[in-house]
């Protein structure tokens, strides 16, 4: 595909108004959605002073709750990595009937709202539900809604990257003497892994701020199902909203600092697409 | 034979995860038949809350996909300062807890905070609901017209100013149109988000019965007063809701490989 | 007879590629299958190489019957139309594929590896990405990648198909030698009856899923079985029921003709006429010939062929 110019030549550009309104609107609205209230955030989480903001991040509770909500999100993100890329290869490769309709079900987490999936899950896999298992007021709960919320994740990024693969690399592979075992793993995974990064890092963003899918089904039990989201709110009804900011504030750091480091991956392994 | 074992395994994962709980819903919220749901979903709360989701997501959506579209432009076509801080700002609220977001606004607009003093209510009221709604909203429509943005290139743009169409002429005649399926879907995305949204509107609004709740807080209290019927009724509306956001999703679905041209 | 398929029929869905194929490949030749699009040449090549099952039919290699057998064991060396490079690997890991997946010792692979690189003249590239590679550097690579492993047999898909028009003519020449110097029977798919003329000892000349004819390049041109081959290799007027060629126009005597257009292509000179009753053709000739005949434009002259072809 030849590169297509993106940006306008200098002289359409300086003859349209609209741009510069654009420009400003665009602006205007993010500075006032976006970066104030962040803003806001950030600097409440330390109007109390390094000592208070200290005091905040250290409370044994909101270690806790920190410590529960990124090891369940990285059990999640796992979890989704592999089972994700399963569901992807089987909507793509595979053939058969209501596939369609499957795969336009992959999206229900994005359309229903959290505090219905959670309190679906509840209904089915807490007390008196149909099954007979009773994970309710458990960890175990707190992972399973996770994996509700975030189903999608890697399905979606893996999928178009299934679609777009050379089959023409399979059979070159074939035609050298690989198993269809030896076939995924030198070729096809490689190619795949870059996408399900991405997804990971999309899950695990997700999954470490989640709330409503979580708060039914947790139970909430300080130091054992309470996750950093639901410590946050906890502060914030207690009247301590400067505790929430600082709390919020590492919540946000770890986040980043992860997705960060799975881009940094991700880019390692996709060093072979830089053209010299 | 290794294919039915993927196809088993993605297909139990999905039913278990997926298909269970929701068909659960509907259940749970008919068990004790039509009459009870029904009451329910048309107790004034209820419909009291239902018209607030409906007035917020009326007043986000629209505005979110006009500022979608205009800044997808700005970000693809133009150069500009700040260009780098948008697109960054605009990928923001995925990336952030709706607590975190419904806290922020709550120390900006609330008590001690910088616009505490504004001429009208926003924390524990409707314009807070709104701003959180809106910033949880906010990346979809950016992010289904960028690439579309993307892929047409300006020839077109450029032919029709050659042929002598300004700026408005061409966004309309040309720009629009090209984007406007990217844009639908992204419409259904912010929709979808915006109905759904539950942490943030949960901090911003302060709960009040009657007053301050949309469906999906609605669905909370009702949980929390131990009336069953009341929030699985509540919840097969937004599942209702959510199946139809299915739908116009496989609808409007950019399909991969259209835009990226033939490949024979 | 290193490669025989026998009644080869593959259909996809309604569409009918095959229709009841049978070709023998001598041990060592260059053989091309050629033909228009949808002949049916790469089907038939897919199904040598064991990437389609035929639906009725054998292939034997080196007279085993391979027919079920899935690609890895068949001793074929593929090469497909846009390289396949496997881009997630360099060069040098690459071309070591097979090798590794037959667990071959390290110091020996890499003493292959180097052997070949120098074979296809990429010494120096080995530790590039085939992003980093032109078109035809990826393509030499990807014949390096098949002939590490001594297949018995190696397969081109429009080998040169991606290709710009003078790196294509410098492939052509490049395989040729290289055919030369290692001997793999080789067969090649393409739709260019000039490259399949230059390069390949005996050409199978396909159209609509079956076999028109199988000759050396000079018998297919001076003896075409039919129509169809007569028109697809090598040009060819159409004058009533008669087929004669462009070269083989004669000027001086015989049916009268208008000169309409006379073009002046570098050496050679095409000439185009209308006959008496209305019947187009053209002539190719050289320059000093269309001089020397005062072939212009609005010129009367007289045509006649000097062989010329009627199929029954």
């Amino acid at each position: 595909m030849t590169s297509r110019a993106e940006t306008l030549p200098r002289r359409a550009r300086s003859a349209n108004p609209g741009a510069a309104i654009g420009q400003g609107v665009a602006t205007a609205y993010l500075t006032l959605i976006v970066l104030l209230p962040l803003a806001a955030l950030v600097w409440k989480s330390t109007a109390g002073g390094a000592d208070a903001f200290r005091e905040a991040v250290t409370d044994p509770q909101a270690v806790a709750a920190l410590k529960l909500t990124i090891a369940a999100s990285v059990a999640v993100a796992l979890v989704n990595a592999v089972l994700g890329t399963i569901v992807a290869w089987v909507l793509v490769r595979d053939r058969f009937r209501g596939q369609s309709v499957v795969n336009a079900v992959i999206d229900l987490p994005f359309a229903l709202p959290t505090i219905v999936a959670g309190l679906t899950l509840l209904t089915l896999y807490g007390p008196q539900g149909p099954v007979g298992i009773d994970v309710a007021f458990t960890r175990t709960a707190i992972v399973l809604a996770l994996l509700f919320v975030t189903l999608p994740f890697v399905i979606r990024t893996v999928q178009p990257v299934l679609l777009e693969l050379d089959r023409e690399l399979e059979e070159a592979a074939a035609s050298l003497g690989a198993t269809t075992f030896q076939i995924f793993r030198r070729i096809v995974f490689p190619n795949l892994l870059p996408a399900i990064l991405s997804g990971v890092a999309l899950a695990f963003a997700r999954a470490v701020g989640e709330f409503g899918a979580v708060v039914l089904i947790s139970g909430n039990l300080p130091y054992t199902t309470e996750v950093a989201s639901v410590y946050i709110f906890g502060r914030i009804e207690s009247g301590a909203p400067g505790a929430a900011a600082a709390v919020s504030v590492v919540l946000l750091v770890i986040s980043f600092a992860a997705l960060l480091a799975i881009g940094g991956v991700r880019r390692r392994v996709t060093r072979h697409d830089a053209v010299a | 034979m290794r294919r039915y074992a993927l196809r088993i395994v993605a297909l139990v994962y999905l039913a278990a995860l997926l298909g269970a709980p929701l068909t659960m819903v509907f259940w749970r919220a008919f068990e004790h038949g039509l009459g009870p749901a029904w009451a329910a979903v048309t107790s004034d709360p209820a419909k009291h809350a239902f018209l607030i989701t409906i007035v917020i997501t009326l007043i986000a959506v629209p505005a979110n996909t006009l500022f979608g579209v205009v800044t997808a432009i700005a970000i693809v076509r133009h150069r500009f300062p700040g260009k780098d801080l948008v697109n960054a700002l605009v990928d923001l609220p995925l990336a952030l807890s709706p607590i975190v977001v419904g806290l922020a606004f709550l120390l900006l607009y609330g008590r001690g905070g910088w616009l505490e003093e504004l001429p009208f209510q926003v924390v524990f009221a409707l314009p807070g609901m709104v701003l959180a709604t809106i910033f949880v909203s906010l990346p979809f429509v950016v992010r289904e017209v960028v690439p579309v943005l993307r892929e047409i290139g300006t020839e077109q743009e450029q032919a029709a100013a050659t042929l002598g169409a300004g700026w408005w002429p061409r966004f309309r005649r040309v720009t629009l149109p090209a984007i406007c399926w990217a844009v639908a879907y992204g419409v259904v995305l912010t929709t979808a988000r915006s109905l759904g949204e539950f942490g943030a509107v949960s901090v911003v609004s302060g709960r009040i019965v009657g007053k301050t709740e949309t469906m999906t807080l609605h669905v909370e209290e009702r949980f929390q007063s131990f009336d069953y019927v009341g929030a699985y009724a509540a919840s097969v509306v937004l599942a209702v809701l959510a199946i139809a956001t299915l739908v116009a999703m496989s609808v409007f679905k950019p399909k991969e490989g259209v835009i990226h041209g033939d490949r024979s | 007879m290193a490669i025989a398929a026998e009644h080869v029929t593959k259909r996809f869905g309604t569409f009918l590629a095959l229709d009841d194929v049978s070709v023998e490949v001598p041990t060592g030749s260059l053989t091309a299958l050629l033909g228009p699009s949808g002949s049916g040449k790469s089907t038939l090549l897919r199904v040598i190489a064991g990437l389609e099952r035929p639906d009725a039919g054998r292939v034997l290699i080196d007279r085993n019957e391979v027919t079920n057998r899935p690609p890895q064991q068949r001793g074929v060396g593929f090469v497909f139309q846009h390289y396949a490079a496997f881009k997630h690997m360099t060069v040098r890991k690459n071309v070591a594929f097979g090798l590794e997946i037959r667990k071959q010792p390290k110091q020996q692979i890499r003493g292959r590896v180097d052997e070949l690189l120098e074979l296809v003249q990429l010494t120096g590239f080995a530790d590039r990405y085939p992003a980093q590679l032109s078109g035809g550097q990826r393509q030499r690579m990807a014949l390096a990648r098949a002939l590490a492993v001594e297949p018995n047999v190696l397969l081109l898909d429009e080998p040169f198909g991606a290709l710009d028009a003078r790196v294509r003519k410098e492939l052509r020449t490049w395989l040729r030698r290289l055919h030369d110097e290692v001997h793999v029977t080789t067969i090649f798919v393409t739709h260019d009856q000039e490259e399949a003329m230059e390069l390949a000892d005996r050409i199978v000349v396909m159209s609509d899923g079956r076999v028109e004819q199988v000759a050396a390049p000079r018998e297919l041109y001076e003896h075409p079985a039919n129509e169809f081959v007569m028109t697809f290799v090598g040009e060819a007027n159409r004058v009533g029921e008669t087929f004669v060629r462009p070269h083989d126009v004669e000027f001086g005597s015989g049916d009268p003709a208008l000169v309409e257009r006379v073009v002046h292509l570098g050496f050679e000179v095409r000439v185009e006429l209308r006959l008496e009753n209305g019947e187009e053709l053209w002539a190719q000739v050289t320059r000093d010939d269309a001089e020397r005949l005062e072939l212009v434009e609005g010129a009367h002259v007289r045509v006649r062929p000097r062989t010329a072809k009627v199929f029954g």
